[in-house]
């Protein structure tokens, strides 16, 4: 039944109001009087020797307060890789330092090698364009597998341009091969992964305040994770302890991934504001987002599927290049390894699983991290190789899927590729998706569209993705240089009322709404008397912030631990209150009762009595009602789905419209379906962008063509249809307390194989023989498709 | 941007002296120059707006039947005047998007003579009369290549003149990220005549296919062109669409076209 509040109610987002009239705050929102302004000077080539750069003019120009360089920095940290992945034979990834500034050399247009800081933007910009710099040029390594074999290097110390050659599971690889080799049938498919821009609506922003006072710090910038912001800056680069750094991330305008990494525009604002003791501040131009925020996936990948006579699955084996651009950025080094390759036995009871990943330094931004992050480059692999199986076998694709299907009595299952599904019911999924769109009046609809001269297409796909990141203990095997629990400290005010402080952070995701759901549900009080506090390191515990749909399954399961820890000296305190004993204390809808008896106190009145403790056993009990949770769960959490899309092409230019996307999601209990829905929503956009629309494009000097809104297209909402979305089959996680999965990116996992599949269906219905084409489809990709 | 000097005449003189310095631009609806000017790509030490001139605005019907659309008018206007028509009328409610449109004007437009933009295939489909502070000048010879064409330095579009076809069509295939045209082709049927004018594809700008011209002079139907193809050499190719892909996309456009005006 659909509930009016707290857990499971389609409650509107109280943040809503401030982000659509425009009284957010976002930080380019913040300023502060005898605030400076930085500009930065970047590399206009792919790569190149710096041979001097002269600052001498600039400094003199109007309005000019310092200015920095590579050299500035020589002697502080680099910015690190958070994961350490070792390749096949054993050996540790290659690391090459990460400067704040360039220094010695540039590696990518955008690399930034100089700072001005001036009294006002203008002036800092006109003084930027008065850096005298002598840079070199060199051939720029771009492309992935000419990097491999070429003996011009990104990082000439390293002496390579890999980083690694991993293998998953390596003691997997040998009966993979024999599996391949003695199979049936094998479908072999060779695809791109294309590079996309975050394009975050906000871009970044980066503010830093020094007290002089106490030698601290206060940054103020777009981050999805302030306290691994603050961490990287004071244990890394710049050496500012952490209780002297405050990292405040207000309201952020979208980040995708892209926002939680460190950058060197937050290092060079900190190191400023302290030389110049005034604040300093950037804000990135929309060039800027485009050529420095870290890119998205860009891998090139041969996938292999084998099977036997019966059309039973046997094997997966991938050879996969992935790109990671000109630098490690922080979580660039995991997200083609574990969170990719983990993935790639997807909903399938396969017994082999083979992937191998070489990973390339290209002259290039760096790549990390992307709503998906690995799990949609593995998604796209396998069910594209999947359809193309069907197709060679004239197996109908839907069928060739549930046949292998993970059963729903079967779980727990650990796949072959070393995961532990703890749950899930995919045919029960795809019942619902065959429901939903309709799947048997297809040919009905084709022939529809044949009769306008249009060719329509149908694409199916299932997915199952890793949310929730976790658990630090088997992370810290597989290389991760960090935990990744979550926190949450419960506050219940004297007057009743509760603020709930999140190591998550919301950029989008609805927390101020959904979290209080919880909270409320639990404590039995109102949603609109539980407030959340996010985004500042001085006011919440040490989290690990937002991404990989994680906040819900560990910061909501941190929160409830919270909420438990305060039922509990409640008890005590409503004990006291009743004289009584703890044990015999109920707590139920807000009402502390004696079992057995009538007496009871409310929650506002034990709250109230645990800030005046006129009476208190103080030797018992502590004054106050406050109470601090982390939570580290035992496993990642899995969910799932299955996505049906329709499209229609032009035969004549080649021009795909999407007619129907149907999804069905797996994503366990649901605490707000509204948001749940509005998160998919986006997913699919940001898929449906992926497959139709969206393509980095580096020319082979290294200069970024798709540098603005004018040649890289975002998806418009006029390209999309009026989405069916369901989250009726619900087996709740095992895992965590509230049996939650996460459904942030969902939709942008399943979305791009099912419309790429679509769009092949389409054009194999007018016979013409393609078996896959390379995203983006555009136009022109499909029209020639058609015609070779 | 850098620092510039802005400038507001009221009259078409008054403007014509505040462009006689060699450092001044002027400035229609700025959906160009704007853009350009944040990116620091250019730096014209005085604007001067041409929005504020009254007499530059605005669509009337001539006594020869003709119409004359102000410079300074907007594309939304032309789009939503009575007095416009059809191939007009739906070229200009297809540019960019309404914030473009409100502020975007076809003097601009004609001035800056982009490849890809809209406003060159009517004008010179139509046979249109330019008509600036100085003179007037035929479409045929306006257009003269790539954001080049006949204005000398200084020169105002005060207002273009169309003579009004019996029936017209401009249909556009977008660049799906600027929504510029990547091929737009805009015919115009006068009866005794038919020209077909094509915009986004070809390095040299805007031109007429005057194969499919004659073919159509012969028999007006989509059926005339369907042997003819257009040469691809000189079309434009980028990240979004080949040589071979736009010079298709010509005859498909010019097929639709003359379909949407039979």
């Amino acid at each position: 039944m659909p509930k009016d509040s707290g857990i499971g109610a389609a409650t509107r987002r109280r943040e809503d109001a401030r982000f659509l009239l425009g009284s957010g705050l976002y930080s380019d929102d913040i300023s502060f009087l005898n605030q400076t302004y930085a500009v930065f000077v970047r590399s206009e080539v792919a790569n190149g020797i710096i041979k001097t750069v002269d600052t001498s003019k600039a400094e003199k120009m109007p309005g000019v307060v310092t200015v920095f360089t590579g050299e500035d920095f020589v002697d502080v940290g680099g910015n690190p890789a958070g994961w350490l992945i070792n390749s096949r034979n054993g050996e540790p990834m290659k690391e090459p330092k990460r400067p704040v500034l360039a220094h010695g050399k540039v590696r990518h247009v955008g690399d930034a090698y100089a700072a001005v800081i001036a009294e006002t933007e203008q002036q800092a910009r006109d003084a930027a364009e008065k850096i005298n710099a002598d840079i070199e040029e060199l051939p720029a390594v771009i492309d992935m597998a000419s990097a491999l074999c070429g003996s011009n290097f990104v990082h000439n110390e390293i002496g390579t341009n890999q980083c690694y050659d991993w293998g998953w599971i390596e003691d997997n690889r040998e009966a993979t091969d024999n599996a391949i080799k003695n199979a049936h049938h094998v479908t072999t498919l060779e695809l791109v992964n294309n590079r996309l821009v975050p394009n975050a609506m906000e871009p970044r922003c980066s503010i830093a305040d020094y007290h002089s006072a106490n030698d601290g710090y206060t940054l103020y910038t777009t981050s999805q994770n302030p306290h691994l912001t603050r961490l990287l800056i004071s244990a890394f680069v710049l050496g500012i302890p952490e209780n002297k750094l405050t990292v405040v991330s207000p309201d952020v305008g979208g980040g995708f991934g892209s926002k939680i990494y460190h950058y060197g525009e937050e290092a060079l604002v900190l190191a400023a504001a302290k030389r110049i003791k005034r604040p300093v501040r950037w804000t990135a131009t929309r060039s800027e987002s485009f050529m420095t925020d870290a890119h998205g996936r860009d891998h090139v990948t041969k996938i292999e599927l084998a099977l036997d006579k019966d059309n039973n699955f046997l094997a997966f084996r991938t050879e996969t290049m992935a790109n990671v651009g000109a630098y490690l950025s922080n979580f660039s080094t995991v997200t083609p390894t574990i969170l990719h390759g983990t993935l790639m036995a997807g909903n399938y009871a396969v017994p082999n699983v083979y992937v191998n990943v070489k990973t390339v330094f290209t002259n290039t931004a760096p790549v990390d991290a992307y709503r998906g992050a690995g799990r949609p480059e593995a998604t796209y692999s396998l069910e594209r190789v999947i359809d193309k199986a069907a197709t060679e076998l004239g197996l109908d694709p839907t069928n060739l899927r549930r046949q292998n299907f993970i059963k729903s009595d079967q779980f727990p299952y650990v796949t072959a590729a070393g995961l532990n599904y703890d749950v899930g019911d995919y045919d029960a999924v795809m019942d619902r998706l065959e429901h939903n769109a309709d799947l048997k009046g297809f040919a009905k609809r084709r022939k529809k569209s044949e009769a306008k001269g249009k060719l329509r297409g149908l694409g199916i796909n299932s997915y199952i993705e890793a949310c929730g990141i976790a658990p630090s203990n088997l992370i810290g095997t597989l290389g991760a240089r960090v935990g990744l629990y979550d926190a949450a400290t419960i506050r219940v005010n004297a007057t009743g009322n509760i603020s709930v402080m999140v190591g998550a952070h919301s950029h989008g995701q609805g927390h101020e709404t959904a979290f209080p759901q919880i909270v409320a549900d639990l404590l039995g009080v109102d949603p609109r008397n539980v407030e959340i506090v996010h985004g500042d390191t001085s006011k919440i515990p040490f989290g690990m912030g937002t991404y990989g749909s994680r906040s819900l399954a560990v910061c909501g399961s941190a929160i409830v631990k919270g909420v438990e820890k305060i039922i509990s000296k409640g008890k005590k305190i409503a004990a006291h209150m009743m004289e009584t004993t703890h044990d015999k204390v109920d707590f139920d809808e807000g009402v502390f009762s004696v079992r057995g008896t009538n007496k009871t106190v409310s929650f506002g009145d034990v709250a109230l009595k645990a800030y005046i403790p006129h009476d208190f056993p103080i030797e018992d009990i502590e004054p106050g009602l406050e109470e601090t949770a982390f939570y580290d769960p035992q496993n990642f959490t899995y969910p799932a789905g299955a996505y049906a899309c329709e499209v229609e092409v032009d035969p004549d230019t080649g021009q795909v419209t999407i007619e129907s996307f149907t999804a069905a999601d797996d994503f366990g209990n649901i605490i707000n379906p509204m948001i749940v829905e509005g998160q998919v929503h986006g997913g699919l956009a940001q898929g449906i962008g992926q497959a139709l629309l969206e393509g980095c494009v580096y020319d082979g000097d290294g200069q970024l063509i798709s540098a603005s809104y004018m040649d890289y297209t975002m998806p418009r909402a006029a390209d999309l249809p009026s989405f069916i979305v369901d989250h009726t089959v619900r087996t709740p996680s095992t895992d965590n307390p509230l049996g939650v999965k996460g459904c942030g990116e969902a939709g942008a996992i399943g979305s791009p194989p099912t419309v790429v599949n679509a769009v092949v269906d389409a054009l194999r219905s007018a016979d013409h023989d393609i078996t896959h084409i390379d995203m983006p489809l555009t136009p022109e990709r499909v029209w020639a498709a058609m015609n070779n | 941007m850098y620092n510039f000097e802005f400038k507001q005449p009221k009259t078409i003189s008054d403007a014509v002296n505040a462009l006689v310095s060699d450092e001044a631009q002027a400035l229609g609806g700025g959906q160009t120059l704007i853009p350009t000017m944040k990116q620091r790509l250019a730096n014209p030490s005085t604007l001067v707006s041409l929005t504020a001139i009254s007499e530059m605005k605005g669509i009337c019907k001539n006594d020869d039947g003709s119409i004359s659309i102000g410079g300074g008018t907007t594309h939304a206007d032309v789009a939503s005047h009575s007095d416009t028509f059809f191939g007009l009328k739906t070229l200009a409610e297809k540019i960019g998007d309404a914030a473009v449109r409100n502020r975007g004007t076809i003097g601009g437009s004609l001035a800056n003579n982009d490849p890809a933009a809209c406003y060159p295939a009517a004008a010179l489909s139509l046979g249109a009369t330019i008509v600036t502070n100085s003179r007037e000048i035929s479409a045929d010879v306006f257009f003269q290549g790539m954001f080049d064409t006949a204005l000398e330095e200084g020169e105002i579009i005060v207002s273009v003149k169309f003579p009004v076809p019996s029936s017209s069509s401009y249909q556009k295939f977008v660049q799906p990220a600027s929504r510029f045209a990547m091929v737009g082709v805009f015919l115009s049927n006068f009866g005794n005549e038919t020209r077909v004018a094509v915009t986004g594809a070809s390095e040299g700008g805007v031109f007429r296919w005057s194969e499919a011209e004659a073919a159509l002079n012969k028999t007006f139907s989509d059926n005339s062109i369907k042997d003819l193809s257009i040469d691809h050499k000189d079309m434009i190719k980028d990240i979004h669409a080949s040589k071979e892909y736009r010079a298709h996309l010509v005859k498909v456009m010019t097929k639709r076209a003359v379909v949407s005006a039979s």
